[in-house]
């Protein structure tokens, strides 16, 4: 118990000292430009997507990981080149160039013919679809990994259990399955479970994966709301292609006295769409809220600096104890937040499978 | 800002998602679930089968401690009954003895007294030869008196008697 203290205590040293020997020089380079730190607009930078991976800075020297851009101009076509060809927005690339202000800050734009700023059809691999791309990876060699063992190990006739990894792996599939899945949905889940399961996993990886901050981890990919969105609307398809008569019957004629029927066919009708919204605007909000705060809570060492050395050291120690604390906060919403996103689904998937045995019972 | 989707990353998202969930629906987590579930039976078989052939011999243990105990009752019974039989047949030829040996004495007895009989009759006979012969002597020897006569006759008897003895 003790040696564990002791190892905290160095750890949370090597951090402060970390934090604030970076700041050192950080500082040293910023104090020439802004003398005042933006911290909103450091954390909107943070949270934003952009064309190239800033890892970080060594002295003067930004290490970059320019991400392809693929582009389609208005007259030139489809363009793939690497973002590094901007300069760090600094210069246009076949027209292209990285707009610095207006509505499409930050976003590759180009200049029509009667001049004006228009935003291409633009597909880049960005810092957001590269963290997805990988975590897409990591969810499919993950599971598949898993599925093999079981067909090379296992059959029906001469079952085997898996150890270790692929154990643990298991028992969350399974606890997924069994109390999430099957709870909610009812008794169709079995047609359900695959794409439940892949939203949970695919959610949970990217969660976790946006907490390491090393990269090719560390974008909020499901901070952002284009991804949120796209699973939505996974759910919102299945939930209305896969619907009963029954459902269908509730949206357009529910049972309820002719006088609220015009009340209740609105309602029924807006209440299938604001479900999945709900499901986005959940699940981006409470990911782009924790990454906000963790980066909230670091700005805060920066923020402090003026106020003199002691101030500074001790909230750098304050801020340092509230980040881990935080972070280990959001590995529990990771986990929550895929959680409640299956659950959801789950449940309107199980209500969309209604059955008429109550309308049986009225007439 | 951040509430605008972008085109690019939804292109990305949609793609990458159903990629992923094409993949792991047909070929990852219908596998997975379905040998576990398929474990899951098998156990549940197994435990059963477990059961049962508990049962079964919970079954067979009881027939046999029946069997057992009947053959314990059984042997009990035997071995009083062949107790009872040679305490029996023990009884039995004690009186048989006895008997036997009963009219084997009544014979003997009989017997004796008819070899007493017969020696008695021997002695008779022999008495009467050595009468006889006494008789002869004295008539031959021609005796003078009575006491002399009574005396040698004593003698002669005794003489008799030793020797028959």
């Amino acid at each position: 118990m003790n040696s564990r203290l002791k190892y905290i205590f160095v750890l949370v040293c090597l951090f402060v000292m970390g934090s604030t020997s970076s700041y050192a020089s950080s500082e040293e380079h910023s104090s020439e430009g802004e003398k005042s730190l933006n911290v909103k607009e450091l954390i909107l930078d943070h949270l934003a997507d952009s064309y190239q991976w800033h890892i970080t800075t060594w002295g003067d020297h930004p290490i970059v990981v320019s991400l392809p851009v693929i582009v389609k101009g208005e007259n030139s076509g489809w363009n793939v080149f690497s973002a590094a060809r901007f300069d760090h927005g600094h210069s246009a690339y076949k027209g292209f160039y990285i707009a610095q202000e207006g509505d499409y800050k930050g976003k590759i734009v180009e200049k029509n013919a009667s001049g004006d700023e228009i935003r291409p059809w633009d597909i880049s691999i960005t810092k957001n679809a590269f963290a997805l791309l990988v975590c897409s990876i990591i969810t499919l060699v993950l599971i598949m990994s898993v599925a093999r063992w079981y067909k090379k190990n296992s059959t029906a006739e001469s079952p085997k259990a898996p150890k270790g990894f692929i154990g643990f792996m298991e028992m969350f599939i399974m606890s997924v399955n069994d109390d999430i899945i099957k709870p909610c949905v009812g008794k169709n889940y079995k047609k359900f479970a695959p794409y439940l399961l892949t939203t949970f996993f695919f959610i949970f990886i990217n969660n976790i994966a946006g907490l390491i901050p090393i990269f090719p981890f560390g974008a909020t990919v499901t901070g952002n709301i284009a991804v949120t969105l796209v699973l939505a609307l996974f759910t919102l398809v299945i939930v209305n292609i896969f619907g009963t008569k029954e459902y269908w019957k509730e949206v357009f004629w529910p049972e309820v006295p002719t006088w609220l029927k015009p009340i209740m066919i609105p309602i029924e009708i807006v209440g299938v769409f604001t479900k999945p919204f709900a499901l986005m605007i959940r699940l981006f909000a409470n990911i782009l809220a924790g990454h906000s705060i963790v980066l909230g809570l670091v700005c805060l060492i920066f923020l402090t600096v003026k106020l003199g050395v002691a101030i500074n050291s001790s909230m750098t120690v304050v801020s340092v104890v509230l980040t881990i604390f935080i972070s280990f906060v959001e590995i529990l919403v990771a986990y929550i937040q895929a959680y409640v996103f299956t659950m959801l689904s789950a449940v309107f998937i199980g209500l969309a499978q209604a059955e008429p045995h109550h309308a049986k019972k009225h007439e | 800002m951040l509430l605008q989707p972008e085109a690019g990353l939804l292109f990305w998202m949609f793609l990458s998602f159903g990629i992923v969930f094409a993949v792991l629906a047909k070929f990852g987590f219908p596998i997975i679930t379905k040998m576990v579930e398929d474990r899951n039976a098998y156990i549940e078989k197994s435990l059963d089968a477990a059961k049962e052939a508990n049962k079964q011999l919970a079954h067979i243990k009881e027939q046999s401690e029946a069997i057992l105990a009947s053959a314990r009752e059984e042997q009990v019974k035997i071995l009083k009954d062949a107790e009872s039989t040679r305490t029996r047949i023990i009884n039995e030829s004690k009186e048989l003895a006895r008997a036997e040996g009963l009219k084997e004495l009544e014979e003997l007895r009989k017997q004796m007294k008819l070899e007493k009989e017969d020696a008695i009759k021997d002695i008779r006979r022999q008495v009467a030869d050595l009468s006889v012969d006494i008789a002869e002597k004295i008539i031959r020897n021609n005796l003078n008196s009575n006491t002399e006569q009574m005396a040698m006759i004593d003698r002669l008897i005794d003489e008799s008697m030793v020797s028959k003895s």
